[in-house]
């Protein structure tokens, strides 16, 4: 709202905000004293569940024996679908499902006898220890009467169609004639990309530890993205007000989107705990993580790209092939960013899914995105190629200067510097123009780059602040911190928006208890609880501005509020600042032991429009337009890449990262997220894949042995910019997120490193030696 | 890739505490006229702990206390650990020496916690995060992981700085290269490597060059 305060306007002084402050949350991270969800040990009279999954894909439980488990010492309760007491709200059911706010599937396991995925619990056993409860899991015998699965899109036995729906997104949209535009188009290009199914695998394992504290009181300890949006969800599949559920998340070990809902496991720990009236902590082993919270879904891509023959685009048809479970149309919404990044006059998108024998796939960093910057951002690489155009001249010859998809102007955008300074720290200046042609030594040297870019999504949330008149502050909002640096930024926004010295500051968030605030999730936290808690702070300022001006002993007194400013904690007149004084004085004369704020914080185009979400069926599109702004980040990505020819192995060898997110809080922790996302970016391109058994419909490589992801020996030193960025549109703070802008790009700047380095496109993900060796085997 | 990446053929092999050559030996045990090398082992083993069956109560020393450990003989050091003693800073990632996230120091070796049986460490001298700043001074390598950002979840980093430490004084952190690869046995999903490698080659005296 146009009245609002921007931290623009009020810290234009430089405060702690944009310094590389150290994590607030680093000393006790190192000494181990951080406590993820698995830890509440002091919970009395605490047992463990364990659960039991199915070894099959699909088919019917007929009967378990329990008798052998029962017996063995420790055991408290068995559940299978027989006994598990049954939910008042669930996910099967659509109606049902209206009333969560975080659910992941519309699937709920051990409901029915029905086995839909391998790997579903078909039963859980609690016992004193964990070990008993491993143990006696172990002696179940489930029978189950196998049927045919389907393994994938891939599978014969599949078949496709076209959703109405994927994930808000239409199955089918149309922007302009594309197919017109393409097939009169004078360089037209088509290419067909391939993407293993991706685990998201945190550190931390899925973890919930239920404490019913009373009958109508339950505490939930849950490795959670969102703590508001888990309580919701919980509350209403036990059955309880929200109030009555209380969940807590004070360290979560990462989360990349697999984290972000109620999966089984966090339902399942609360019903047993119910059960054996005790604290009961489950905790989903690796192989069970890979079953237990979702995956990013093997898909293919086809991209028909028209142009001119000086290399503008025409149209883009693009078509997405993904599998889906039995239950829903969940596809990552590709399409989106193939949209929106040039300037790109006619578009047309469809999405096909198979349903198999899997459980629904979820969102991983980037969803969509992601891969769809694969797509687009090989195939802008081969137009520049077959024209004889630099890659980066070939993306400002299509620079979109406006959203093409609705005619905005972007809120801000700063991709052409982006580009420039990416070349400059990379040295892109140096590359030979045309590709198989650098060595060093035996190895194949090749430079690759890609564009980067992520939307704003829209976010509310509150946060209250708490000033002591001693000049300490706690900073309070139901925020995650899922190794983002949340702790950290939101400290020093507090610091400068009260004018105090971060250590003064406690910032408190991962709780249900605190003001509410959603998911961290979609690059939104950042922006939005930034600007709540500033804003929190502007109504703690208006409070003692207030006080001061009715105080016959201020200097201020009988001033107007809106002439008297803060800076640096002191209150004083805009035109006179030698007139005031420090807030503490005023406090300690008005016998105030501390004053409070809350306020709402509002990322997207609800900042300027907070009607804009009221409409539950309008779509991002017609947000922005109520907005009049389309919002996104933009950066680059720059690879040096060297390929072994005679073992198909693909080095990273150089990186570089150029990122124009808004206002940058913390470079530190900014810089931290970046090299992240693009190391996670480089697994999906060199190593990461899933395999699932194509009989068996089972995964085969369902642990850290198997599924490789990336070490600290196949990344190299890497180097990350920021372009500076004043975006009043967006939020209070200006800050845009960068958790997921980071990894988009990635895959295809290894690609196209990979093909200046050999002469060979790869389009198939991971791009593993044994591709590598049989690209290196045809013709260039 | 340089050969300072490998260990020379003459450098000890890490104690063996791991829970599969336990198992060899419990089958030795009950062969004991067959196997007699493996006598001594199990009166190693029962000199501690008279009885290796059930549930007994064994004494293991952590970060220079005596505890006292009630547990079944198939318990991991790291469940031992996080479940018994509320030493909860030591991580389980995968449960399988995949990982790394469980590594703590037995008698000044890194060990992976989770492939280690708890009954077998008794007499030997095990550090865990915890037990690694005096008071309230952070060990260097802590330190270092803070200034260079060496993690941001923070859930494999006792698991990183344990390995960082002994990786040091192992004297494998003499290249970025070298500490690059004896540093790739703990996996950090958030990807701090860059930073992890800045934090181990400060400590080991040598600013990364990358």
């Amino acid at each position: 709202m146009d009245n609002e305060p921007q931290f623009f306007e009020t810290n234009a002084a430089p405060g702690v905000v944009g310094q590389p402050l150290s994590r607030v949350d680093g000393w006790a991270k190192v000494t181990g004293q951080a406590r993820y969800s698995a830890e509440y040990n002091q919970l009395p009279g605490l047992v463990h569940a364990v659960l039991k999954t199915s070894d099959v894909a699909k088919g019917r439980v007929t009967s378990i024996d329990t008798s052998a488990a029962q017996r063995q010492p420790g055991v408290l309760a068995i559940f299978t679908h027989e006994n598990l007491p049954k939910l008042a709200k669930t996910p099967n059911n659509p109606d049902d499902r209206k009333a969560f706010a975080s659910s992941p599937m519309s699937f709920f396991p051990m409901a029915s006898d029905q086995v839909h995925y391998a790997g579903q619990p078909v039963a859980m056993v609690v016992a004193d220890t964990l070990e008993h409860a491993q143990y006696a899991a172990t002696l179940l015998k489930v029978n189950i009467a196998a049927e045919v699965p389907v393994s994938s899109y891939l599978d014969p036995k599949a078949t496709s169609y076209v959703p109405k729906n994927v994930k808000g997104t239409a199955g089918v949209t149309k922007r302009g004639d594309a197919q017109a535009a393409f097939r009169s188009a004078p360089v037209q290009l088509t290419a067909t990309y391939h993407h293993a199914t991706n685990h998201h695998n945190p550190m931390e394992p899925g973890a919930t530890t239920a404490h019913w504290e009373a009958p109508d009181r339950l505490t939930v300890y849950d490795t959670t993205q969102g703590v508001s949006e888990t309580q919701k969800t919980l509350a209403a599949m036990l059955g309880l007000a929200t109030e009555q559920v209380r969940v807590v998340t004070k360290y979560l070990g990462g989360g990349f989107g697999c984290k972000a809902w109620v999966w089984p496991h966090v339902v399942l720990a609360p019903l047993a705990a119910k059960a054996v009236g005790r604290p009961v902590k489950l905790v989903l082993t690796r192989p069970q993580q890979f079953t237990g919270m979702g995956h990013r879904e093997e898909q293919e891509q086809t991209l028909r790209l028209g142009a001119t023959k000086e290399g503008k685009l025409l149209g883009i048809v693009h078509e997405k092939t993904s599998t889906t479970s039995p239950w829903d149309d969940y596809a990552e919404t590709n399409s989106r960013i193939i949209n929106m990044l040039y300037a790109l006059p006619a578009f047309e998108s469809t999405y096909h899914l198979a349903k198999a024998s899997v459980m629904t796939s979820t969102s991983t960093r980037a969803p969509g995105d992601m891969p769809g910057s694969f797509a687009i951002e090989c195939s802008m690489d081969d137009l520049a190629y077959q024209l004889g155009l630099d890659p980066i001249q070939v993306r400002l010859l299509n620079y979109a200067e406006k959203d093409a998809t609705n005619g905005h102007p972007w809120s801000s955008k700063s991709l052409k510097q982006c580009y420039a300074r990416g070349a400059e720290l990379f040295g892109w200046s140096k590359r030979n123009p045309k590709n198989g042609q650098t060595r060093q030594g035996k190895l194949l040297v090749g430079y690759g780059m890609a564009t980067a870019s992520y939307p704003v999504h829209n976010s509310v949330g509150n946060a209250r602040v708490r000033l002591y008149a001693d000049g300490r502050a706690v900073v309070q909002a139901g925020a995650t911190d899922l190794g983002t640096g949340t702790y950290t930024i939101i400290t020093q926004v507090a610091a400068d928006a009260l004018g105090v010295p971060p250590e003064n500051v406690r910032f408190e968030l991962g709780d249900t208890i605190l003001p509410t605030t959603q998911w961290s999730g979609g690059s939104t936290a950042a922006g939005r609880v930034s600007s709540s808690v500033y804003l929190a702070a502007q109504e703690v300022w208006q409070k003692l501005i207030k006080a001061a001006v009715m105080d016959k002993k201020s200097p201020l007194y009988g001033a107007k509020a809106a002439d008297v400013v803060m800076e640096k904690g002191r209150l004083q007149l805009k035109a006179d600042p030698g007139k005031g004084e420090a807030f503490g004085e005023v406090m300690k004369r008005a016998s105030l032991s501390d004053v409070e704020g809350t306020a709402q914080g509002r990322y997207g185009s609800v900042y300027k429009e907070p009607g804009a979400t009221a409409d539950a069926n309008m779509n991002k599109e017609e947000k922005e337009a109520a907005a009049g702004y389309s919002m996104h980040a933009f950066g680059t990505h720059f690879c040096e890449v060297h390929v072994d020819p005679e073992l198909g192995t693909v080095r990273v060898a150089r990186w570089v990262s150029v990122m124009s997110a808004g206002r940058i809080l913390n470079p530190k922790t900014a810089r931290s997220q970046v090299i992240g996302g693009a190391i996670f970016g480089i697994g999906s391109a060199l190593m990461e894949q899933t395999v699932r058994d194509p009989n068996l419909a089972r995964y085969t490589n369902a642990d850290l042995a198997s599924y490789h992801v990336p070490v600290n020996a196949d990344i190299p030193n890497m180097t990350v910019d920021f372009i500076d960025e004043h975006d009043p549109h967006v939020n209070a703070m200006g800050v845009k997120g960068i958790g997921e802008i980071s990894i988009v790009g990635v895959t295809a700047a290894v690609a196209n490193a990979v093909f200046h380095a050999t002469g060979r496109r790869l389009r198939s993900l991971p791009m593993t030696p044994d591709k590598v060796l049989e690209a290196l085997r045809q013709p260039a | 890739m340089s050969s300072d990446l490998f260990p020379p053929a003459d450098t000890p092999s890490p104690a063996d505490n791991s829970r599969r050559s336990f198992l060899k030996q419990s089958g030795g045990i009950l062969g004991l006229a067959l196997a007699p090398p493996l006598v001594s082992q199990a009166e190693r083993l029962t000199a501690y702990s008279k009885v290796v069956a059930g549930t007994t109560e064994f004494t293991l020393r952590v970060n220079g206390q005596a505890r006292t450990v009630r547990a079944e003989p198939r318990v991991t050091l790291l469940d031992a650990l996080r479940e018994r003693l509320d030493l909860t800073g030591t991580k389980k990632g995968c449960d399988h020496g995949q990982c790394g996230a469980c590594t703590v120091h037995i008698d000044g070796q890194r060990t992976l916690a989770c492939l280690s049986l708890a009954v077998m460490q008794q007499g030997k001298e095990i550090t865990t995060i915890e037990g690694l700043a005096q008071g309230t001074e952070l060990h260097p390598m802590q330190a270092a992981f803070i200034k260079h950002d060496g993690f941001q979840c923070g859930y494999c980093t006792p698991g990183q700085i344990m390995s960082g430490v002994a990786c040091v004084r192992e004297g494998h952190a003499d290249t970025d290269d070298q500490a690059r690869e004896w540093m790739s046995g703990n996996l950090c999903r958030c990807g701090a490597y860059p930073n992890i490698l800045a934090a181990v080659r400060e400590v080991a005296g040598q600013p990364s060059k990358g």
